[in-house]
């Protein structure tokens, strides 16, 4: 078996999605990783740490915009010339479009939505809004997989210094059509929602942006961080880097308290592979109580001020 | 300014999937891929009073002209549907060599998709299909503005927003925030009828039955299962007790 992981960057840094893949391949048998960017070659060495055994780099100033199609270019040479026989991905906007591309361009198939892989090469997917556990396969390598993100924790694996080898950088015609004209990153104020093992996230049910307080007061007594639905990023209630969801962040934390969200699957994907998840909300029937824990049908505003006091008191005694 | 929307006739209503076959049952009744009303909406929005195309293209069963004729009632224009059974249970290899030979004869400037299928949860087609087309393509887009023979789209990602140009023809994904869809009008509903509607056969899109359906897929489905239980799932009411229930759990999870 040879797998190719491609590691996703973004500030400088490595995702810890790509990473969690990259230590799953490397726990299933030799695994290398491909990087592809504008001064990127500096972030090899650390996939050494996660298991890569070697990185292929393709470092150049037209690679530096977060584009897919390039990537694809890249990423199919790499495939061919290695000799790779499965090439996995964490999902993302991103990589999802690499994923897809590489497909087509290749012939190959792609599982996606994938929370596991097995030695023998099968995937399992969840289904119908997580009510069926498919197994999946391929029937022709290479095998393109996409994992949910936060299907892996990133863990060092003990491995060295990775072999760099330089990545060729050939582009398409059609590759090079897109452009970045401007760019609006949010940086996320407070503890991280990705790395955060508790979040309290707040939905329309709050009722107003000031009401987000009553998130914050139980996300400091529980000692974790702030994260909010679509429909409330989009009325402005809250900054977009705190969205969670399809079209925001994916999280897997130890505990994800839901306050005043229905659960409408935009924000389910993103929050679904939490261990414990609590829900109040006021709606008996909302799609939340499905898949929570602990579903609390009552007004969050009456609830949570109490629920905090409690945490804070159970912390100081 | 000719469009082209690419959408999917999904099941309504809590899917199943026949033990059988494993494919996603597609006997019941069904109805446009939510997602892609998006898609249409936007195409009607950007061709306004001008006087371009939109045209709705889809692969599926000769059901899934329900779904086209929805469309047609909020404003398209024409109708595509691929339906033959050579092409059924094609995953996204061969999928997406169906519409990319479907999308080829039109020739659009603008291809556009929803954000995901919500039967399949699959989010990557167009992706596969500008691939085969050879087109530039940008997905999770919040907004879209044509001008000239460049289209800028504002695109959605987990780090914030990109602006990206790019030149037509190109293939975009619209995000479904990027509008709310209208309702079809009786009127709308009545004029669809008459709209034209074309049927295609496999061999029409210039593709060989070995590269489409079964016979052309890359992925398989081997099994069914159960997901490992989230535990048990406990609902309570939200009485003057239910602070302390929640710390009571907390405890028991270790949490707090």
């Amino acid at each position: 078996m040879s797998t190719l992981v491609f590691l996703e960057h973004h500030g400088g840094e490595l995702q810890k999605g790509s990473l969690g893949v990259l230590t799953k391949a490397a726990s299933l048998g030799d695994a290398d990783a491909v990087l592809v960017g504008g001064g990127v070659t500096a972030l090899a060495a650390e996939a050494g740490t996660y298991g890569a055994k070697k990185v292929h780099v393709a470092d150049d100033a037209s690679l530096d915009p977060p584009l897919p199609q390039a990537r694809v270019d890249v990423i199919a040479k790499v495939v061919a010339d290695g000799g790779y026989d499965t090439v996995l991905f964490a999902n993302s906007v991103l990589a999802a479009d690499i994923a897809a591309g590489l497909a087509a361009r290749l012939d190959a198939g792609l599982n996606w939505d994938l929370v596991d892989l097995t030695s023998d090469f099968i995937g399992k997917r969840p289904a119908l809004g997580d009510s069926v556990l498919v197994d999946v396969g391929w029937r022709s390598t290479p095998r393109l997989g996409l994992f949910r993100a936060g299907s892996f924790d990133a863990a060092p694996t003990g491995g060295g210094a990775p072999e760099v080898v330089q990545a060729a950088v050939e582009l398409e015609e059609h590759s090079r059509a897109a452009t970045i004209v401007d760019q609006q990153l949010e940086e996320a104020s407070g503890p991280s929602i990705e790395d955060a093992d508790v979040i309290v996230a707040g939905g329309r049910g709050l009722g107003a942006p000031e009401n987000f307080t009553l998130a914050e007061e139980l996300a400091r007594a529980l000692g974790g961080a702030v994260g909010a639905t679509r429909a409330v990023v989009d009325a402005g209630w809250y900054p977009y880097s705190a969205q969670i969801g399809q079209t925001g962040k994916t999280v897997s934390p130890k505990l994800y308290v839901a306050l005043g969200i229905s659960g409408a699957i935009q924000h389910k994907v993103g929050m679904q592979s939490s261990s414990v998840i609590v829900a109040i909300n006021k709606d008996a029937n909302a799609p939340i109580f499905e898949f929570s824990d602990l579903g609390v049908v009552g007004d969050v505003h009456e609830i949570v001020p109490k629920l905090t006091e409690l945490v804070n008191q159970r912390k100081g005694s | 300014m000719k469009i082209a929307v690419c959408v999917k006739h999904v099941p309504e209503g809590h899917g199943r999937i026949d033990p059988g076959s494993k494919r996603l049952d597609r006997s019941g009744e069904g109805a446009l891929n939510h997602f892609d009303a998006n898609a249409v909406e936007e195409a009607l929005r950007l061709k306004g009073d001008g006087d371009g195309e939109v045209v709705v293209v889809s692969m599926g069963p000769e059901k899934a002209a329900d779904s086209l004729r929805k469309a047609l009632a909020m404003g398209a224009d024409r109708a595509v549907l691929v339906s033959d059974a050579a092409a059924e249970g094609s995953d996204l290899v061969a999928t997406s060599k169906v519409l990319a030979g479907a999308l080829a004869r039109e020739e659009a400037d603008l291809v556009l998709f929803g954000q995901q299928a919500e039967d399949a949860d699959g989010a990557v087609l167009w992706a596969a299909v500008a691939e085969r087309m050879r087109r530039p393509v940008v997905s999770q887009a919040a907004e879209v503005t044509v001008t000239g023979d460049t289209v800028r789209v504002k695109r959605q990602t987990e780090f914030g927003y990109d602006v990206i140009e790019t030149s037509l023809p190109a293939i975009v994904a619209v995000s479904d925030a990027i509008n709310e869809p209208r309702y079809p009008s009786l009127k709308g509903i009545m004029g669809a009828k008459k709209k034209p509607f074309e049927t295609l056969t496999l061999a029409d899109t210039g593709v060989d039955a070995a590269d489409a359906g079964e016979a052309g897929s890359k992925t398989e489905v081997l099994a069914l299962g159960n997901p490992p239980a989230r535990g048990d799932a406990r609902k309570i009411d939200g009485d003057a007790n239910a602070a302390q229930a929640i710390v009571d759990f907390l405890a028991e999870k270790r949490l707090v």
